[in-house]
C-alpha cells in the first residue's frame, strides 16, 4: 500500500497530500468502474427502480445491525440487501404483480421498516450519515473489504456477463440455449445488492442509485457496440468519480452527491452529442 | 441463399413424441392432454386462436415452463438416445430499446462464448455469425445494431442465431407477426430451404393458414388448451371447427382437398 501512497504524494496538488484523500481516490478508483460496468446490465434490463429499491431498504439491514449490537452495520446491510434482492425475484417469478409495483411496495416496507427501527427512542439523527454517506474517512482495513468484495463480483459479472445479456435481452431465447434464466436473475439481483449495500457507508444510500446508472446512460447515447458501451461507461465512470472527490475537496460538499454532479454534467453533453 | 452441406448434417433429425402433456400456470390450465408426435425431419404447422395455448406448448417443449406427462427425444440417429435435443427457437417478438448497443455479432458473441462480448471475440464467433446469416440471406447485417434493423431483418437475424449451432428441433413461434408479405414470404422460402437442407424438425406456431399450408407436412389445430385436431395441412383445414375457428369460408369445404386457394376467407363483396 506504501507505494500508493508516495504515488499520489508526489502529484503537485494540494489534495494529493492528505492520506484520507489517498484512501478516498483509491476507492473511488476501485468503485467507480464497478458500479459503471454492472449499471450496463441494470440499464440493459430496465432494473433502475430495483437498485434504488436495494439501496434504501438498506434502511433496514442497518437497524438490524443495530439491534444485533454490531459495531459496524456492513455485513448486516449486505446479508439484508441480498435476502431482499431474492425476495423479489422470487415474487417476480410466481406473482401476477407487475414488477414495478412490486419492488415499490417491498421498498416502501423495507424503507418503513428501517426507519421505525432506526427511530426508537428519537435515535435516527446518529444513522443520517448514511443517507449521503462520508467517503473521506474510509481507513485502510475497510478499503481492503471493498476491494475483496468489488473484486468478487466484478469477477461473477465477468464469468456471466453473455448469458445476463442473453436472458434480459429474451428469457425464451436464452432458455433455448440451456441458460438457467433464475438462476441467472437471482445471481444477478445478489450481484447488484451486495455492491449497493457495500458502498453506502461511502456514498450515501440518496445517491448511491446514480452512481450505477448515470455512466450507463451516458454511455448509451454515444456506443455504437457492446465493446464501447462498456468502456465509454467504465471511463465516464472514473473521470466523474475522481472529479467529482477532487471538487468535493475544495468544495467541503458530501462526495457521492458532487460526483453525481459531475456525471450529469457528462450525461448532459452526451445527450447533446448522441448519436 | 448459401447452402448448408446436407451430409454434415444429416442424422441430426429428431422424432420429439409428446405424451399427456399439460402446464399449469397458478390454478390455470393452460394446455392439457397433448398428444403429439413430432416426426423426424418434418415440418409440423402449429396453429389455433390467440390464447389457446400454442406459445405454451413451446416453452413447455423448451423446458422454461414446468409441464406434467411425458416428453420423449428420439435422435433418428440414435434411436436409444433420449436426452434434450439441441433446441433452436425464433420468438415471436424480441422487444429491442432502439438505443441499445448492441449489434448483430455482439447477439452472436453473446450466444456463443463465455468471453464477455465487450472485452474479446473468438475468430470462429465471427465466422459462425457470418456463415448462419448468410444461409437467411442477411450477410450484410452483421455490424448493425439490432435497434436499427426492421421487423424483417431482425426475424432473419433470430432464425440465423436459431441455427448456430445447427438445431435437431427448431420452434418457431409467430416469426411472421409483423412482417409484411414480402418479408413473410421471404421468411417461409428460407425456412422451407432450411428443411430440405439440413434436415431440422420444425415447430412452426403460424397465423398465416395460406402460407403454413403451403410449407408444412402436418398441421396440428389446438383450440381451447388442448390438442383438437391433427394431420395433413388439407385435412386438418377441411374441418369444420378449425374453419369456423378462422372464419374460413363453409361453404367450400367439401370441395376442398389440398387447395390452399380455397382457404382465403370469402370477401363479402364477392358473394354472388
Amino acid at each position: 500500500m506504501n507505494w500508493w501512497y508516495c504515488l499520489i504524494d508526489t502529484l503537485p496538488f494540494e489534495w494529493a497530500h492528505f492520506p484520507f484523500m489517498q484512501n478516498a481516490l483509491l476507492a473511488i478508483i476501485l468503485v467507480s468502474p464497478l458500479f459503471a460496468l454492472i449499471g450496463t446490465l441494470v440499464i440493459s434490463n430496465q432494473m433502475a427502480f430495483f437498485s434504488e429499491a436495494i439501496g434504501h431498504a438498506t434502511l433496514t439491514g442497518i437497524a438490524v445491525g443495530a439491534i444485533l449490537g454490531l459495531s459496524d452495520p456492513t455485513w448486516s446491510m449486505m446479508g439484508f440487501c441480498v435476502l431482499l434482492a431474492l425476495a423479489v425475484t422470487v415474487l417476480r417469478r410466481y406473482s401476477k404483480v407487475s414488477a414495478d409495483t412490486l419492488i415499490g411496495l417491498v421498498m416502501a416496507f423495507a424503507v418503513a421498516l428501517g426507519v421505525v427501527l432506526l427511530s426508537r427512542g428519537g435515535g435516527f439523527a446518529k444513522y443520517s450519515s448514511f443517507l449521503i454517506g462520508d467517503l473521506l474517512t474510509i481507513t485502510t482495513s475497510e478499503l481492503g473489504r471493498l476491494a475483496v468484495v468489488l473484486l468478487l463480483v466484478g469477477g461473477f459479472w465477468i464469468m456471466y456477463f453473455n448469458r445476463f445479456m442473453l436472458t434480459f435481452l429474451n428469457r425464451s431465447l436464452a432458455q433455448s440455449r440451456g441458460i438457467n434464466i433464475w438462476a441467472m436473475e437471482a445471481l444477478f439481483a445478489c450481484i447488484v445488492a451486495l455492491v449497493v449495500a457495500v458502498s453506502i457507508p461511502w456514498v450515501g444510500l440518496l445517491v448511491v442509485n446514480s452512481l450505477l446508472i448515470i455512466p450507463a446512460a451516458t454511455s448509451r447515447n454515444l456506443a455504437l457496440n457492446s465493446r464501447q458501451y462498456v468502456l465509454i461507461a467504465f471511463s465516464f465512470s472514473l473521470i466523474s468519480g475522481i472529479a467529482g472527490l477532487v471538487l468535493s475537496f475544495y468544495w467541503g460538499t458530501a462526495t457521492g452527491a458532487t460526483v453525481v454532479l459531475v456525471a450529469m454534467v457528462l450525461y448532459a453533453v452526451s445527450f447533446l452529442k448522441r448519436r | 441463399m448459401t447452402k448448408i452441406n446436407p451430409d454434415t448434417h444429416n442424422g441430426r433429425a429428431c422424432c420429439t413424441r409428446l405424451t399427456n402433456i399439460g402446464v399449469r400456470l397458478g390454478s390455470y390450465n393452460a394446455l392439457e392432454q397433448v398428444n403429439l408426435h413430432i416426426h423426424c425431419g418434418e415440418l409440423t404447422a402449429i396453429i389455433g386462436p390467440n390464447g389457446a395455448g400454442k406459445t405454451t406448448l413451446l416453452r413447455a417443449i423448451m423446458g422454461e415452463l414446468p409441464h406434467t406427462g411425458q416428453l420423449t427425444f428420439m435422435s433418428a440417429h440414435n434411436p436409444t438416445q433420449r436426452q434434450r435435443p439441441r433446441i433452436g427457437y425464433v420468438p415471436q417478438r424480441i422487444e429491442i430499446d432502439k438505443s441499445a448497443p448492441l449489434t448483430v455479432l455482439d447477439l452472436f458473441a453473446s450466444a456463443g462464448t463465455s468471453w464477455p462480448i465487450w472485452l474479446w471475440y473468438p475468430k470462429r464467433v465471427r465466422d459462425g455469425a457470418r456463415e448462419a446469416l448468410a444461409c437467411v440471406g442477411a450477410e450484410e447485417l452483421i455490424e448493425r445494431r439490432l435497434g436499427n434493423l426492421s421487423c424483417g431483418q431482425l426475424q432473419r437475424v433470430l432464425l440465423a442465431l436459431a441455427l448456430k449451432p445447427v438445431p435437431e428441433l427448431l420452434l418457431l413461434d409467430e416469426p411472421l407477426a409483423g412482417l409484411d408479405h414480402a418479408g413473410t414470404a421471404q421468411f417461409y422460402e428460407i425456412v422451407s430451404g432450411l428443411r430440405r437442407f439440413m434436415d431440422l424438425s420444425i415447430l412452426l406456431v403460424s397465423h398465416d393458414l395460406n402460407a403454413a399450408a403451403a410449407i408444412a407436412d402436418r398441421m396440428v389445430f389446438i383450440n381451447n388448451q388442448s390438442l383438437a385436431h391433427e394431420g395433413t395441412p388439407a385435412e386438418v383445414l377441411q374441418h369444420p371447427e378449425v374453419r369456423s375457428a378462422f372464419g374460413l369460408d363453409m361453404q367450400f369445404r367439401n370441395d376442398l382437398p389440398g387447395s390452399t386457394a380455397a382457404l382465403c376467407p370469402v370477401n363479402i363483396g364477392d358473394q354472388p
